[in-house]
């Protein structure tokens, strides 16, 4: 009687207990949402929302006098316009060429038999702790090899990267070995190895580098920054954002003291524009990473495996 | 075989890597060059060597600046702040996800939290100035807790930089860091948590003896890591928040090695006296590095090197 009776309140507080942890986990994994999405919505309403009001301040997660101008102004400003097809067309070169180059050595480097496999592994993985550093880099790039002021600067320094390289290889040397041999048996040749049976079959991990490296370039500011300031014309959207952060709060009060005595139309301000262009610069990236979800969990686990 | 045979044999995989090592070589290898300039009063319109050595004129230059004795610490400051609260949230997250029981709302949560990685620094920075500028959400908050009396100065007062660097990091990337450490977990056998529930050890003491033991290794291989970034190797957001975010008026507290190399070097075009502090970042993050994985091994852990 007795032991029974101390078990089953045992039971029942461990039930309560319980109740109370998931109740507690609950309410802070919302809290956590609410936290995370709050600064994110709070743009997007911002932007929806006619100029001049937003100056009073206090909107939260919903417009409260919608516009569209904001919109208007900035998708018929050239100079932004332009801004996003730089952006477009260096993450999406920049990405194509990283991927082939990258898995390419990827796929060199985990043939166990290839003579040079440990003295490039050691020269790549090497880079990873040994940087010239800022400096010597500029120097480089822009008076050694002349690439600053143009496009290609986006390009030609950003087509391998070793952390990526090592997640694929390791990707591929856990495929089994027999797949390549076979192939070797019926004459293939190792560049049509890589491409008709390694590539395909890489499909989940080249889809996270892809991911990575587009973000990468869609998210760089620096490079322009540093090489590319002074040509308009290769302004990345990005950086374009840059520069309104630092101009917005000034421009702010010139507009307040300008539209203090405004008719009744929709206007746009230096608050709502700056808003409208982040979420351009964001929109990209936020439709297409929920579905690369999978893939990217299973991408840095492979990393963190090797190290 | 002899060894003209095999290079011959291998001369497919050999087209496909020997460009990229010669690119490696030119972009990674080349530029450790330049660290020459350290030593010189280094003009650029000069030809390398027709600029006067100078010995170690540049770093004495360096260490006798305050400013550069400040972006040292500064530097540091920011990274073990930044450390510390990434890795405190990351596995606090990881292990509140790990005893969600609800699969779909597990999920969601991960969605949302997976979100800020991807928006960039500059996004990221203008919206941490959004949130806590006098009249942002964070000060209102605040007010209405009656925690503070009058709005805070967030963005222009000194001693909360570093904090706010410390904050924006952990918004952007708990959700993210905790993937590692949540992959870790899974790896776990579950046999461990039955017999250990069949022993009557509660939750906290399941996770105090399985969860957070099972990714130990994880948590030293990274520890050691972000030890050799903790002067700014590589860590992105060490750059990029004092930059975007930092003032004039701010500078004491915000200006990094990475940010006074920048000045100098591109700015004020003193490559040489840019290029030593560079020299002498990198010099510390490797003994950095070195000595955490030496302190790992020691402790028998698992290590990077």
């Amino acid at each position: 009687m007795e032991i029974r009776k101390t078990g089953r309140s045992v039971g029942r507080k461990t039930h309560y207990w319980n109740m109370a942890f998931h109740t507690a986990n609950t309410l802070f994994m919302l809290a956590l949402i609410v936290v995370t999405l709050y600064p994110v919505l709070n743009t997007i309403a911002i932007s929806f929302n006619d100029g001049t009001d937003a100056l009073r301040g206090g909107i939260h997660v919903w417009p409260r006098v919608f516009s569209l101008e904001s919109y208007r102004g900035v998708m018929s400003d050239e100079y932004v316009f332009n801004a996003f097809l730089i952006s477009v067309s260096r993450t999406a070169i920049q990405t194509v060429l990283n991927l082939v180059l990258t898995s390419m050595l990827a796929y060199t480097l985990s043939r166990r038999e290839f003579i040079l496999r440990k003295f490039i592994t050691t020269i790549f993985v090497l880079t990873m702790y040994v940087n010239a550093g800022l400096i010597p880099n500029y120097l480089l790039i822009s008076r050694t090899l002349g690439l600053g002021k143009s496009f290609w600067v986006y390009i030609i320094p950003t087509m391998l990267s070793c952390f990526n390289m090592i997640v694929i290889r390791t990707y591929i040397l856990n495929l089994p070995d027999a797949l390549v041999e076979s192939a070797r048996i019926d004459g293939a040749g190792e560049i049509r190895i890589f491409w008709q049976i390694i590539a395909p079959l890489c499909l989940p991990v080249l889809a996270t580098v892809a991911l990575f490296v587009a973000v990468g370039a869609w998210n760089s500011w620096f490079d322009t920054h540093l090489y590319n300031a002074g040509k308009p014309k290769l302004h990345s959207l990005q950086y374009l954002l840059k520069m309104k952060l630092a101009t917005t709060q000034a421009s702010t009060n010139a507009a307040m003291s300008s539209t203090t005595a405004l008719s009744a139309k929709p206007t746009s301000t230096p608050i709502t524009i700056r808003a409208a262009i982040t979420v351009i610069s964001a929109l990209p990236i936020m439709l297409v990473y929920p579905f690369l979800q999978k893939y990217f969990v299973v991408g840095l686990s492979i990393g963190s495996v090797k190290g | 075989m002899s060894l003209g045979h095999r290079l011959w044999q291998q001369r497919q995989l050999l087209v496909m890597s020997v460009p990229m090592l010669l690119y490696i070589l030119l972009f990674s290898y080349a530029p450790l060059w330049g660290w020459l300039t350290a030593f010189m009063d280094y003009k650029p319109a000069k030809p390398m060597f027709e600029n006067t050595w100078v010995g170690l004129k540049n770093f004495q230059w360096l260490f006798s600046r305050s400013e550069f004795m400040l972006a040292i610490r500064n530097t540091l400051m920011m990274s073990i702040i930044t450390l510390v609260f990434n890795t405190v949230s990351a596995i606090t997250l990881a292990v509140l996800l790990n005893e969600m029981t609800v699969r779909k709302f597990k999920r969601t949560v991960q969605t949302v939290t997976y979100l800020p990685h991807f928006l960039s620094w500059v996004i990221v920075v203008g919206l941490a100035q959004n949130m806590f500028a006098t009249d942002g959400i964070v000060n209102q908050v605040l007010l209405s807790l009656g925690v503070i009396q009058s709005p805070l100065f967030f963005l222009g007062e000194g001693r909360y930089f570093w904090w706010l660097v410390g904050l924006i990091h952990v918004w952007k990337e708990s959700g993210w860091n905790s993937i590692i450490y949540l992959s870790a977990m899974s790896s776990i056998d579950p046999a461990l948590y039955e017999a250990a529930e069949m022993d009557g050890a509660g939750r906290i003491r399941r996770i105090w003896h399985i969860t957070l033991p099972g990714i130990k290794s994880t948590f030293v291989v990274l520890l050691v890591m972000n030890i050799g970034m903790l002067i700014g190797g590589t860590g992105e957001g060490i750059f990029d928040i004092p930059y975007l975010m930092g003032q004039n008026l701010l500078m004491d507290w915000s200006q990094t090695i990475d940010i006074f190399v920048l000045k100098y070097g591109i700015s004020k075009g003193q490559y040489g006296r840019a290029t030593a502090a560079g020299i002498f970042k990198s010099v510390v993050a490797i003994i950095l590095l070195f000595s955490a994985n030496r302190i790992a091994k020691r402790l028998d852990e698992p290590t990077l090197l």
